[in-house]
């Protein structure tokens, strides 16, 4: 990949902040929130578009990042996990996986946690067959998924008593 | 604050958030992939092409400036070139011989992670290419003498009573064989670690581990320094089932080697597909079974041939057999038991820890050969388990005398009672015949011995301390990782209930082999029970000391302790407590004769699935499952269900969805889209049933739980697709193809 021509200018906006990067057109958004953003919350589980780890939004929409080369977002609107929580409070989400058990290792949280948000803007009372296939893009190895499915319930009926 | 905290179990059983929930949640977390150094290189290993045979030549081809790289070779090594475990037989860097298809041969290190991968593929290794073999058949058989002068790395004879005498008296001989497959640990976090090297400092490593002092005790032969020249660091870590119990070893001293020879720190992380081809597995396993039993149900004899593959390399092979050797026989009380065992070489990639350690290979034959011999004596899988379960005062295999309370009757009540399982499997019987879409329920029994095996506690030699603050903190100082099975959160809760104070004021350090001492390594289900109990005894040495210095009195408060504490330090300096392993009374093994306490105690599991098999697509899928277990007192219940749930996913995927395609003993399909884990669409609810029993041994009573629910999926599974289509499989995975065939359709 050395051989890549020149790199690009971007401008687009990261967690609510304009910024202005520099990047090879073909580098992954992953690799560039990572290394050159320091937003290390999105995961690399495969590089495939398989585990949803590296899940952030693009525009409003959900994106595995792994896949995303630099050269499509141009003037797009990037949602990281470090952008997910309020200034002094956690989404409900984040809040009910610490409480009901939605996070062991932690390594697909992130992308769990973008999942589930998305899935709660779409949808704000899931049934259990929407949570799964609202997750079908997310591995996890540790929790078996019961209690991710657990936290999501809750996260629902918390947004609906506030 | 000056309320009275103390009252018994105040924490215990109670289901405390994770003490590091906020941190992953936030994505704030840092795992080994999300540090950085300034100057750091980036490392990657050039492998083998073939599985066997002899180095001729390295070349290093191509345009690539290889004068900007920092190559390492077998010749580099300062120590010696070999991974310090059990029988040291596996080489950092191959120097000469190559025994399998990824064995490490160069190393490189670049700060160009693009030009690293072009240059990887430029390196050439010109071999002489040697006959191989692939199958643990082939390596019994001696098709080719690949390590030793047998291919034997282990075997193990247990054997009570006289399996010989029993033969002519029995009414049914039940003969059958099982196999399981290797599977794939899997963690979403890939292996990595960075390293610092250079004469001065000596050898500092971050990593993704579950077990700092392995990679420390490697790193002191590797380097041949002394030990305070090494520092392990484990950073968060995204999972490990056994995946990163000694591969970390491995990869730890191939970024020392590049950071010792460039000066600078060298970061090396597969990706997944390195990670799967490279890395250890499940080992596949190949079990015979031979069952004497009288008519009324009674089992006179086992006869038990048990073999795993180890690959290429003993690694823990012995220790993995040993643990699937024991638990062969089960739950079950039977006169005669004749258990041989082995562990075999391959040219395949050494396989390893993962989740169960060898018993969910043994129990899966033990299951199945059970239910096939109920069926020969004309009893149900149920009333036959109910005529032969272990109970209070009988013994194991090994001759363990059973001295807590066993109750597998009442699991097996509970659980089938809590499925509905004999009303179902009438209306099953009922609905099967016309339906294309046919349903069964099965379940299997099973124990999973907590902690190491036979004298291995008393070896290991576990230490844990305590360190109180002038604040009046406490910090818990152990080796054993938090890998998300919830360490952090119940060492709090157990130390809290010790002292009679708030979890929060509990913390645990983070394994740092400079700063904690060797708990010992954070496997077998020991974690919570072998180590929290020398937490409960480190944090109640702190109250000791205070109390005798007179700083504090029984009956104190939160205040009066911090205050304690304050005093204490100030007057004598740091205030710490370390508590050493002792083995519990009464407790006799004979590492000879493989006969004795082999645990000092079980959990103990009944598990139920109900399936439907699809007759046109030949897909089964597990709709309902239940695990009703005793594993002591639950220290945290939402952790505990979680470790069960996640132990049952795996086991799912063990029997339905793993299946490693082998090339010339490659890893074939090593990527996530063709090796399948269950995805939130494939698994069903997993109903977790606890009961309790305290052990007497246990932190509060508890017993180990991490690797039991790796037991019991596979059986109950293929016990309920027997149930839904009559055919009896002794195989797992059980992919829709190997259905097809089993169901004679094709
Ligand atoms: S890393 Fe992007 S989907 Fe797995
Ligand atoms: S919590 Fe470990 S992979 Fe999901």
């Amino acid at each position: 990949m050395s051989e890549t021509p020149g790199k690009i200018h971007l401008h687009c906006i990261v967690n609510e902040e304009p910024r202005t990067l520099q990047a090879f057109p073909m580098e992954r958004l992953l690799d560039v929130l990572r290394e050159k953003l320091q937003l290390t919350g999105s995961k690399e589980g495969c590089g495939e578009g398989e585990c949803g780890a590296c899940a952030v939004f693009i525009n409003g929409r959900i994106v595995n990042s792994c896949l995303v080369p630099m050269a499509q977002v141009e003037g797009a609107s990037i949602k990281t996990i470090e952008g997910v929580a309020g200034a002094d409070q956690l989404h409900a989400v984040q809040q009910a996986f610490i409480e009901y058990g939605g996070a062991q290792c932690g390594i697909c949280t992130p992308g769990m946690v973008m999942a589930a948000v998305d899935l709660l803007e779409r949808n704000p009372n899931p049934t259990e067959s929407d949570i799964r296939t609202g997750l079908a893009g997310n591995l996890c190895r540790c929790t078996g998924y019961t209690k991710i499915f657990d936290s999501i319930v809750r996260a629902c009926s918390k947004q609906v008593d506030a | 604050m000056s309320v009275n905290t103390k009252t018994d179990n105040q924490f215990v059983g109670k289901s405390v958030p994770r003490k590091e929930g906020r941190k992953k949640v936030t994505g704030q977390a840092l795992y080994v992939d999300d540090l950085a150094f300034p100057g750091m290189l980036h490392g990657a290993t050039v492998r083998s092409t073939i599985a066997r045979g002899r180095i001729k030549n390295i070349l290093f081809e191509g345009e690539i400036p290889w004068d900007e790289f920092t190559i390492v070779t077998a010749t580099d090594i300062p120590g010696e070139n070999y991974v310090a475990l059990i029988l040291n037989d596996q080489p950092y860097l191959a120097g000469e011989l190559i025994n399998h298809p990824q064995e490490p041969i160069v190393l490189l290190a670049h700060p160009d992670k693009y030009l690293l991968q072009e240059a990887l593929r430029n390196v050439r290794i010109e071999t002489e290419e040697w006959p191989a073999i692939f199958s643990l058949e082939d390596s019994l058989a001696r098709k080719q003498i690949v390590w030793g002068d047998d291919n034997v790395f282990k075997s193990f004879l247990v054997d009570k009573g006289n399996v010989d005498d029993v033969w002519a008296l029995a009414d049914h001989i039940v003969e059958a064989e099982y196999h399981t497959g290797a599977q794939e640990q899997l963690y979403i976090e890939n292996n990595g670690v960075i390293a610092i090297a250079n004469p001065d400092q000596g050898v500092m490593v971050w990593g993704s581990m579950q077990c700092p002092y392995y990679v420390h005790k490697a790193l002191v032969k590797l380097f041949a320094l002394p030990e305070d020249k090494i520092r392990v660091i484990q950073t968060e870590t995204g999972g490990g089932f056994g995946g990163k119990e000694e591969y970390p070893s491995l990869i730890a001293g191939h970024a020392g080697l590049l950071a010792w020879k460039s000066g600078r720190p060298v970061k090396i992380i597969y990706d997944r597909a390195e990670d799967m081809v490279a890395t250890t597995k499940r080992h596949p396993s190949s079990t015979r079974h031979k069952t004497a039993v009288t008519k009324d149900g009674k089992l006179l004899a086992m006869e038990i041939i048990f073999v795993i593959d180890g690959g290429a390399y003993c690694t823990l092979s012995p220790v993995v057999l040993s643990r699937g050797t024991i638990h062969a026989a089960g739950p079950y009380s039977c006169p005669n038991v004749r258990i041989r065992s082995q562990a075999v070489a391959t040219n395949v990639p050494p396989h390893g820890a993962f989740r169960g350690f060898g018993a969910p290979q043994s129990i899966f034959a033990l299951e199945r050969q059970m239910d096939k011999v109920a069926h020969a004596v004309g009893l149900t899988p149920e009333e036959f388990r109910r005529r032969n379960f272990v109970r209070e005062g009988q013994t194991t295999a090994t001759s363990q005398v059973i001295r807590e309370k066993v109750e597998m009757e009442a699991l097996l009540d509970r659980a089938l009672d809590l499925t509905d399982y004999h009303a179902k499997k009438e209306r099953f019987a009922a609905d099967n015949p016309a339906a294309r879409v046919k349903k069964g329920i099965g379940f299997a029994s099973f124990m999973h011995g907590a902690g190491f095996t036979g004298s291995g506690e008393v070896y290991l030699a576990s230490v844990v301390g305590a360190e109180a603050t002038a604040e009046g903190r406490v910090k818990i100082l152990a080796a054993s990782t938090e890998i998300g099975q919830g360490t952090n959160t119940i060492f709090a809760q157990i130390a809290a209930d010790a002292l009679g104070l708030d979890h929060q004021l509990f913390e645990v350090t983070q394994p740092d082999t400079a700063n904690v001492p060797n708990s010992g390594p954070t496997v077998a289900s020991r974690t919570c029970m072998v180590v929290g109990k020398l937490v409960e005894s480190a944090v109640l040495g702190l109250k000791q000391a205070l109390i005798a210095s007179g700083y504090l009195k029984e009956g104190y408060t939160r205040s009066e302790f911090q205050r304690a504490c304050y005093e204490y330090i100030k007057a004598h300096g740091p205030l710490k407590s370390y508590s050493k392993y002792q083995p519990p009374p009464n407790v006799f093994w004979d590492d000879q004769k493989y006969q004795g306490d082999a645990y000092g105690t079980y959990a103990w599991a009944v598990y139920v699935a109900e399936v439907t098999v699809d007759m046109l697509t030949y897909e089964a899928h597990v709709q309902d499952f239940v695990a009703v277990q005793e594993v002591g007192k639950v220290i945290n219940p939402v952790l505990a269900a979680g470790q069960i749930e996640g132990g049952v996913a795996q086991g799912i995927g063990f029997t339905l969805f793993e299946n490693v395609v082998w090339a010339n003993g490659r890893m074939a399909n090593n990527q996530m889209t063709n090796y399948i884990i269950p995805t939130p669409a494939d698994i069903p609810p997993i109903r977790v049933y606890f009961e309790e029993n305290p052990y007497s041994y246990g932190p509060a009573g508890a017993k180990g739980i991490g690797e039991l629910p790796m037991d019991g999926a596979a059986p109950a599974i293929l016990s309920a697709i027997e149930n839904a289509t009559g055919v009896s499989i002794s195989h797992v995975p059980l992919m829709p193809e190997s259905l097809m065939e089993e169901l004679g359709v094709a």
